[in-house]
């Protein structure tokens, strides 16, 4: 470890000086855990000072860094050796802090700050406080050590690390078996696109020698590795896109999810966690660019998803349903843009999204925090009760729907535009595919949000008690998340925002945003989601066409919505329930009857046969050979002393089996 | 340092006997007295294998160091011949640590019928056994060993085992030395084909012969070895062995016992008869997922703590056994972290086992429940342990698998690609199963409510100061292990690559 290497990364520009200690931002929260999970409950604030303290500063340090970037510091890459079988693995330890990672740190680390500082008030009554904090902290350093990975192993050890902190969380409140459960299915579905990931990684390392990614993508667009090998490695990886970032058919753990306390929703399940699938396609962009058809089957596979998650929020009555469809759906928005070749476009959609996103679900918080309830069948008329949750909740629902200025109008529109320049310029079916899809998911997306708006805000209150605005440690994150909402759209402004110059595809010059932005295309899509709030006011509000949905010539579809389209089912009852008692009792039963019936078979065979021994010795032969008896008695004797169990005999047998084996072999 | 030069290795491994010896003359009835002497010579052992971590070269871990080869039964050309190298000073280190920790861990409970200077002997014995199989490099003197471990055992589980104990106790005994029996052919076969008529490991290394004879006496090391890992189909003495053993007798059984196995194919069998292993590789690749597979399958199906956790050690094991059967670097080099890893963390879930019998007075999952919300330091632990099992990277129980199934991917000596692929997936299975019921017994186990029977609590009381000097070493190495692989990686990769050279 102490051989420092230090490579030259971009050697064209000079390094800044917070971006070397850029290692420190994934540590402090590390050291954090630490020392909450040891000594939480003496330090002050049962813990939460220290997780706090801990993530400003990393806050900080990631700003500054970023700031670096930006003002023209190079890319940074350190590495140490972490093991090395010297001919035929070496892996290092290191990392690499350019600006996908810039952006990605400074996402995480705002969001996590956010959320401790809300959860001071939203978790104050909760028995396991200083827990719920420590993992937290576990959680921000996983994450961060994921982003600043150099390379996939390493960055598969943050990935995994993510993973356990999620079930940690999703089964906080693990008295309730449905939320353990809840815990169990985010893992082992997840964990079935990290095996996929996995392999993933051995395929790119086998191909190129090295699991470092800069390199790996450098021997992509060279062409030094390509051809089948190199899509099946880029599927594999995406397989375990799928699984973290929830898509189809994967998807299913992240409304489960939602038994989790609701701020880790916020940061895990919405704004940080769930988009390492994206990170980790963005990251290894250029070789899913060389991989034949990987990125049209990400395209496609995001399209599908977008419309599935988007039907299905549109069904629900827990308001964290709603935002965790929503969630796959917009995570599915990003997918599709890099599928389509839209890197720039994916990312600054992840920023923009982690910001609303976080602020509906912290504002989730907030209404379920004072109603006692997740079901929007218990709420109504509550803007007249909380009214900073009700003003910041609408201008996350407006950023999310995609109206001008707010963030969410300018990344989705990007998107879309650079979904309908990959199509005109006939590159890809799937480019089309996305298009639509996306077009219409805007439209479903808006409705949506009305409806949830709706049934939470407007008419009259259904719950019990008297709803009160949340304290002043939860309000004030949401304004800062509204704000961000509202501002940071504008970092991706068509032409002279700056992201377009911060994020480009690795090795690519002129990548960035489309040049063929037209107005056209912002006004249409504006419409349609202008469209779609007026027939959720009218459908949900008015309740202008009185029917029910249940029952009217669609029914069958919404039933089928409602129960998900049958996919839990499939996995739960198809798959999981059968290996988990019939396969599993099949296999005990060949274990207990087959496998050791032969074992005791053997066993008692032995006994009878000596036994048969013994009696013949002592009836037939004893009576007309006496001299032939005692060799046999001899053998029934000892065959007798084998199931004795006396230890002392076992020599006896070990030396006459010896006996036995050595004339054998001396004789052939 | 030329006294540790010559007598380190030796001492790591008759101490212990010699502690057994002087516990006889011990009354039995201070049984302080013979815990704080059993402990001691456990102790002294551990001080004599760290001597030879601090005395060993790593430069050239793939020479046999601390050697001696004094002749012994010139006869026979058995010599002592003993020594240390990259692939067994992990183990020899293990299985000192391990012992020891069992020693302070029997201060706080002899389980019953008591009689602690017996058990206290015991244990030191079977750490003569186990140690000395680690530095043999006779095979004469390496059978002696590996047989000598079979006689504490079977005492340990016939007098303080469960109620089943005595079928238990023998069905261990004979099946192991029915497979005993097989190895002892396949030295004996070795020697007499050996020019020399040497019983010597490394003047047997690459010994040739035709190809039948390699092959006939890979088949017998292969049954003596396939029944001590275990490997499917050999492995029904395991759970029955595991659940009727005391607490200290699962957690050596499971955390060094069963690496005699595994360490036998890596010592002997493969270097021995180099080309018999590629002709095996593919079967033994074959029955090693069908271990992993068919190991976590049996384990949805337990009713027992224990037994579960023993047929959680057949995939594990599994897992060791494909990356040998890779015969790659990567894969050999993957199979010694995780007989490391597997020891210290299944070597953990055994003492959790039996500290919660001790506790719950059952080991019936369906009775257990809300453990994290009754002893939260206990459940805690015990969930860290099942995680670890459970192959999270940034934990010891990685990098074995990983290795693993990256040898796998490409395996070495032109074994098939196809096949090994196929086993890959097969092992990619294995371990979503494996954390499917790892997390499934922490549900059922450690969260939930408490059941009522125990909500009164009455000595059912957290972890205590002893359980935390015996597991505190463990609990440390298991994340040590997950973040610093070089730990054992970088003593076995000399070693292994040496090994690998041998296969075509």
């Amino acid at each position: 470890m102490n051989d420092t290497l230090l490579l030259a990364a971009e050697a064209a520009t000079k390094e800044g000086f917070f971006t070397q200690y850029m290692w420190l931002v994934p540590l402090l929260p590390f050291l954090s855990f630490l020392a909450i999970a040891f000594f939480g409950r003496r330090l002050p604030g049962k813990g939460h000072s220290v997780g706090i303290a801990a993530i400003v500063i990393a806050w900080v340090l990631s700003m500054l860094g970023f700031i670096e970037l930006a003002s023209g510091n190079a890319a940074v890459q350190k590495l140490w050796t972490w093991f090395d079988l010297e001919a035929s693995l070496e892996l290092s330890f290191g990392m690499h802090f350019d600006f996908l990672a810039g952006i990605m740190f400074v996402v995480v680390t705002t969001i996590s700050m956010l959320v401790q500082i809300y959860s001071t008030g939203y978790m104050h009554d909760d028995k396991r406080y200083t827990w719920f904090y420590a993992v937290l902290s576990l959680f921000t350093a996983s994450m961060l050590f994921l982003v600043i990975a150099n390379n996939l192993m390493m960055m598969f050890v943050g990935w995994e690390g993510v993973g356990i902190c999620s079930y940690l969380l999703i089964g906080h409140y693990w008295e309730e078996k449905d939320n353990s459960s809840a815990a169990i299915k985010a893992f082992i579905t997840t964990r079935v696109g990290d095996v996929s990931l996995l392999f993933g990684i051995f395929a790119l390392f086998l191909l190129g020698g090295t699991f470092d990614i800069t390199e790996l993508n450098h021997l992509a667009e060279e062409g030094e590795i390509a051809g089948t090998g190199l899509t099946i490695a880029a599927l594999l990886l995406f397989g375990g896109a799928v699984g973290k970032s929830a898509q189809f058919p994967l998807y299913v753990w992240l409304p489960d999810a939602m038994a989790g306390p609701t701020p880790v929703s916020a940061l895990i399940h919405a704004a940080t966690m769930v988009v390492a699938g994206i990170y980790l396609v963005g990251r290894m962009f250029v070789v899913f660019e060389h991989a034949g058809a990987a990125l049209d089957i990400v395209a496609i596979i995001a399209a599908l998803t977008m419309l599935l998650a988007a039907v299905l929020a549109l069904v629900q009555d827990d308001i964290k349903k709603v935002l965790a469809y929503s969630t796959i759906s917009q995570l599915a928005y990003m997918m599709a843009a890099l599928g389509v070749g839209a890197y720039t476009a994916a990312i600054f959609h992840l920023f923009t999204h982690a910001f609303f996103k976080a602020l509906l679900f912290l504002g989730a918080g907030s209404l379920i925090h004072a109603v006692h309830s997740n079901n929007m069948s218990d709420m109504g008329g509550l803007r007249k009760f909380m009214p900073h949750t009700f003003k910041t909740f609408i201008i996350g629902s407006l950023a999310l729907a995609g109206i001008f200025p707010l963030a969410g109008f300018f990344s989705k529109d990007e998107i879309i535009g650079e979904a309908l320049r990959a199509a005109s310029e006939g590159r890809q079916v799937a480019a089309w595919i996305v298009l639509v899809s996306a077009l219409v998911t805007a439209f479903l997306t808006a409705l949506y949000m009305t409806r949830a708006c709706v049934k939470t805000f407007w008419g009259d209150y259904r719950g019990h008690g008297t709803p009160h605005e949340s304290p002043g440690s939860m309000v004030t994150p949401l304004w800062f998340l509204a704000g961000a909402s509202i501002v940071v759209g504008f970092l991706g402004f068509p032409v002279i925002g700056p992201f377009k110059e911060w994020i480009t595809v690795p090795g690519h010059e002129h990548a960035g945003f489309s040049t063929l932005y037209n107005i056209i295309l912002p006004i249409a899509s504006v419409a349609l989601a202008f469209g779609a709030i007026a027939l959720g006011v009218l459908l949900f509000h008015r309740n202008r066409f009185r029917y029910d949905a249940r029952s009217g010539p669609f029914g069958w579809a919404y039933r089928f919505a409602e129960h998900r389209y049958y996919l839990d089912d499939l996995y739960l009852k198809g798959i999981v329930r059968p290996v988990q008692y019939k396969l599993a009792r099949a296999a005990y039963w060949f274990n207990q009857h087959i496998l050791d019936g032969v074992v005791n078979g053997a066993g008692s065979g032995t006994l009878g046969a000596a036994r048969g021994a013994y009696y013949l010795d002592q009836h037939v032969v004893d009576s007309t050979i006496n001299g032939a008896a005692g060799l046999t008695g001899y053998s029934g004797g000892l065959l007798r002393y084998i199931q004795s169990g006396n230890v002392q005999r076992y020599a006896a047998v070990l030396f006459a089996a010896i006996a036995l084996f050595v004339g054998v072999f001396a004789l052939t | 340092m030329s006294w540790v030069e010559d007598w380190a290795v030796t001492v790591a491994t008759f101490l212990p006997l010699v502690g057994a010896i002087v516990l006889l003359f011990l009354p039995s009835a201070r049984e302080g007295l013979v815990k704080l002497v059993g402990s001691l010579f456990a102790g002294g052992t551990l001080l004599a294998a760290l001597a030879v971590v601090v005395a060993f070269d790593y430069g050239h871990s793939d020479r046999i160091q601390l050697g001696v080869n004094e002749r012994w039964i010139p006869q026979i050309g058995a010599n002592y011949h003993v020594g240390v190298d990259g692939l067994s000073l992990p183990l020899l280190v293990l299985s000192a640590l391990v012992c020891f920790l069992c020693t302070i861990y029997l201060w706080w409970h002899v389980p019953a019928p008591g009689k602690a200077k017996a058990l206290f002997a015991l244990v030191l014995l079977l750490e003569t056994g186990m140690n000395g199989s680690f530095i043999a490099l006779d095979l004469v003197l390496f059978f002696i060993f590996f047989e000598l471990v079979l006689v504490p055992m079977y005492f340990m589980i016939g007098i303080w085992g469960g109620p089943r104990r005595e079928y238990a106790a023998v069905k261990f005994f004979l099946y192991t030395l029915f497979g005993s029996i097989f190895l002892l052919l396949g030295f004996l076969a070795l020697w007499l084909q050996s020019g020399s008529q040497t019983f010597d490991m490394l003047a047997l290394r690459d010994s040739g012969g035709s190809e039948l004879f390699q092959n006939v006496v890979f088949l017998g090391l292969f049954i003596g070895f396939a029944v001590k890992v275990p490997m499917w189909p050999f492995h029904t003495w395991l759970p029955d062995a595991h659940t009727e053993a005391p607490t200290v007798g699962s957690v050596l059984l499971a955390a060094i016992l069963l690496k005699l196995g595994t360490y036998g194919f890596i010592r002997i069998a493969l270097p021995i008869l180099p080309d018999a292993a590629v002709t095996f590789a593919p079967l033994i690749g074959i029955l090693a997922v069908i271990s992993i597979i068919y190991g976590s399958l049996c384990c949805f199906a337990q009713t027992d703590l224990k037994r579960l956790i023993a047929f959680s050690s057949v995939g594990h094991m599994g897992f060791v056994m494909l990356g040998i059967s890779t015969l790659t670097d990567r894969g050999i080099n993957g199979a010694i972290f995780g007989m490391v890893a597997h020891g210290l963390i299944t070597g953990m879930l055994f003492f959790l086992a039996g500290s919660m019998h001790e506790r719950y007075h059952t080991r019936e999952i369906s009775a257990l429940g809300g453990v994290l919300q009754q002893i939260p330091k206990f459940g805690s632990v015990f969930a860290y342990a099942a995680i670890a099992s459970l192959g999270l990277p940034g934990l010891a129980g990685f990098w074995g698998e990983m290795l693993a199934l990256l040898g796998s991917y490409q395996p070495g000596a032109g074994l098939s690609e196809e096949l090994f692929r196929v086993l890959m997936v097969g092992g990619g299975i294995g371990t979503v199963l494996t954390a499917g019921y790892l997390l499934w017994t922490i549900q059922r186990v450690n969260l939930g409510r408490v059941p009522e029977k125990f909500a009164a609590g009455t000595g059912i009381s957290d972890v205590h100061g002893l359980e935390w000097v015996a597991w505190a070493p463990l609990l440390v190495l298991i994340v040590v292990g997950g973040f610093y692989p070089n730990l054992v990686l970088g003593v076995t990769s000399d070693a292994v690559r040496d090994l690998v050279g041998l296969f075509g």
